[in-house]
């Protein structure tokens, strides 16, 4: 049995500890992991089931993370008219402002280029990652693994980088060479402006020119009353 | 009478009732005041508002005001309906997947209020039960957890100020002058304090294997949006947040649960987090390789480009908030900078070819709106208004020439030029670009 005393000694020597835990996160700026694990001791220890039911994820440069199953071009051009073409267009041409999938190609270096799957993307995994994890838009996450497969290829098909043939699976998809592959820098360049700040004279009032104004070009919704839809009256 | 039923009563007869003490003479012109309010309520526009200036006493003066919990939870004067977030129909295919912008031009401090902060979703707003929302933290970690909220709002709290900008704010720029508005221009940015814990706080929590130099963060909305983020910023500042400006989080903002980046592109930002992995590699995912990167005019393009660069704008005068007539105004404006603090604004009025020097406003805090005046004398003459800022690192923001210069124009992201207001001798402000 513990005496009074001894009871407070122990709450003391916890509420000690617990303050240097908190100030420690709290004043923590950088890493310095001199935690261990678990120190707070909240939530419960993920379960592997709790876990795959939420890993969704497919690393787009080597498919990392894509499962089990199969689809076919053929498949997918059937799964892509019922759940897709409605905003996509039958072959991925786009209805209205809904993206585009197709073309594009060699378009990269010119004035308003075509940024579709077929010119732009760099990872064929991606494309299967993005189906999955985000379409169709109106029931996200509902198509199975193999109809993903199916639409990827499809889609692949569409941009004429597979063959009618191809079946898509996680061996295949990290196979495909994406023609945009090698033409990012996935390092930020910036700062790429540099200007010392002149505060005087520092142009020539003659080349002060407007170039181009917003005046005029009825593009801009009303900054009053109601939400402007700007349908046509 | 009992307070409970007093309640649900008209508003009329309660002022009526409310009146019966008051003398006859303040009766008639209570009665007057409602008869009025209630055609302007009706919008008839034919009864004229009872007089309400000097030497009149105005019709709130001499009635009684609605008592307390009228409103339970307050909502801005009816005269600001007009003060709203908006959005550009044409933009975009969904208002589902798209963007509206904080009314920049109303707004006064450095703090957006909750209800005005931009919104930018990819798959519409959830409506999350928060006894159901969970965090799991897995991949490269010792121990894995699925959190819930009651357990996150027990680690150490912090509360910060910082901005979120849309990476696009100002993307339908790049070729021309085309919106004329501040709103529009420049209003995918918002500032609020946030409070939640440390990301570090809890990795350290579940323990990073060495290899780990990735986290990827991803919500649970139907995009189940997902970024990449280095470790190194996860471990720096970022902040899982549960509330903003005091109170939690809004459904727009990732209730009941986000993650804020300071200073990087909002996309980063995930709303409604559910879920970090940590890996030994980015996962390229398509919202950081189809979308948020940036093509070059050599056929290259950009990919993870987070930071935001420093910024500013003139929020008055501007397109929304003419000049009346010459004489002396107060320039007002925002600057900020992922970079850390904003040092200095400059103001020119003359389309960049002299410049003075504004003043900044306390608090001037870091990868935060900081707000800028200074006194300005119009003659009435036309006038080329410009803001430039100068951040702790000696970056100066740019003009659209120099930005073009260095990328081109097909960019969507990233536009942190310098904007220009043409104000008119009649006092309308206009968005122009110079040569």
């Amino acid at each position: 049995m513990f005496s009074s005393r001894k009871v407070s000694l122990l709450l003391a020597l916890g509420m000690i500890i617990a303050a240097g835990i908190f100030a420690r996160a709290a004043e923590r700026g950088h890493s310095s992991p001199n935690q261990k694990p678990g120190n707070f001791g909240y939530g419960e220890v993920a379960t592997p089931e709790q876990i795959a039911g939420w890993d969704i994820d497919v690393r787009g440069d080597d498919g990392a993370g894509l499962p089990l199953g199969r689809g076919t071009v053929e498949r997918g051009s059937l799964v892509f008219a019922e759940q897709c073409a409605a905003c996509h267009g039958t072959f991925g041409e786009g209805e209205g402002r809904f993206p585009k999938l197709v073309g594009g190609a060699g378009t990269l270096r010119n004035d308003r280029p075509e940024l579709t799957i077929g010119s732009y993307w760099p990872f064929a995994p991606t494309l299967w990652d993005y189906i999955n994890r985000a379409m169709p838009m109106g029931t996200p996450h509902t198509l199975s693994a193999d109809d993903v497969y199916a639409l990827t290829a499809y889609i692949l098909n569409l941009n004429e980088l597979v063959p009618k043939e191809f079946v898509a699976d996680r061996a295949s998809l990290p196979k495909v060479k994406m023609p945009n592959r090698d033409n990012f820098i996935w390092t930020d360049p910036r700062p790429d402006t540099a200007a010392k700040p002149c505060m005087n004279a520092c142009a020539d009032p003659a080349s002060v020119k407007i170039t181009t104004t917003a005046e005029g070009k009825h593009l801009t919704p009303r900054t009053t009353g109601p939400l402007d839809t700007m349908q046509p009256k | 009478m009992q307070p409970e039923s007093w309640r649900s009563i008209p508003l009329v007869s309660r002022l009526t009732a409310a009146a019966k003490p008051l003398a006859r003479r303040g009766f008639l012109k209570l009665s007057a005041a409602l008869t009025g309010s209630i055609a302007l309520g009706a919008n008839s526009g034919s009864a004229e508002p009872a007089p309400a200036s000097p030497p009149a006493d105005a019709p709130w003066s001499q009635s009684l005001g609605a008592g307390v919990v009228d409103r339970p939870y307050g909502r801005p004067a009816d005269h600001e309906a007009g003060v709203i977030r908006r959005n550009v129909p044409w933009l975009t295919a969904t208002t589902e997947s798209s963007i509206s912008f904080s009314p920049l031009q109303d707004l006064h401090g450095i703090i957006t209020p909750n209800g005005l902060f931009f919104e930018r979703h990819h798959a519409g707003r959830p409506d999350i039960d928060p006894d159901q929302h969970r965090l799991m933290i897995h991949g490269l970690v010792e121990r894995p957890l699925v959190l819930n909220m009651k357990d996150i709002l027990r680690f150490p709290q912090v509360t910060r100020i910082h901005f979120i900008e849309c990476a696009a704010n100002g993307g339908m720029e790049w070729r021309a002058a085309q919106l004329n508005s501040l709103q529009f221009n420049h209003g995918m940015i918002s500032c609020a304090e946030w409070s939640g814990v440390r990301l570090s706080t809890l990795l350290e929590e579940v323990g990073v294997k060495k290899e780990a130099k990735w986290a990827m963060v991803e919500g649970a909305d139907g995009a189940h949006m997902n970024r990449s983020l280095p470790l190194d910023k996860c471990l720096d500042d970022c902040i899982v947040v549960y509330a903003q400006n005091g109170e939690a989080l809004r459904p727009e903002q990732g209730y009941p649960l986000r993650l804020v980046v300071p200073g990087w592109e909002g996309n980063v930002n995930i709303k409604w987090l559910r879920r970090i992995k940590l890996g030994d590699k980015p996962w390229f995912s398509r919202e950081e390789t189809s979308k948020y990167t940036d093509p070059m005019p050599d056929g290259t393009s950009r990919g993870f480009t987070w930071l935001i660069d420093a910024k500013s704008v003139i929020t008055f005068p501007c397109p929304e908030k003419p000049l009346d007539r010459a004489g002396l105004y107060e320039i007002r404006g925002l600057a900020w900078t992922g970079n850390g603090k904003v040092k200095r604004v400059d103001v020119s009025t003359d389309g960049g070819i002299n410049w003075q020097t504004a003043r900044l406003h306390e608090p001037v805090l870091s990868k935060a709106l900081t707000k800028f005046t200074l006194p300005w004398h119009w003659d009435g003459q036309p006038a080329l208004l410009e803001s430039r800022v100068i951040d702790e690192t000696g970056y100066v923001q740019p003009t659209i020439a120099q930005l073009r210069n260095s990328r081109g124009s097909n960019s969507v992201y990233h536009n942190n030029a310098i904007q220009t207001w043409q104000i008119k001798p009649d006092g309308s402000v206009f968005n122009v670009q110079l040569a």
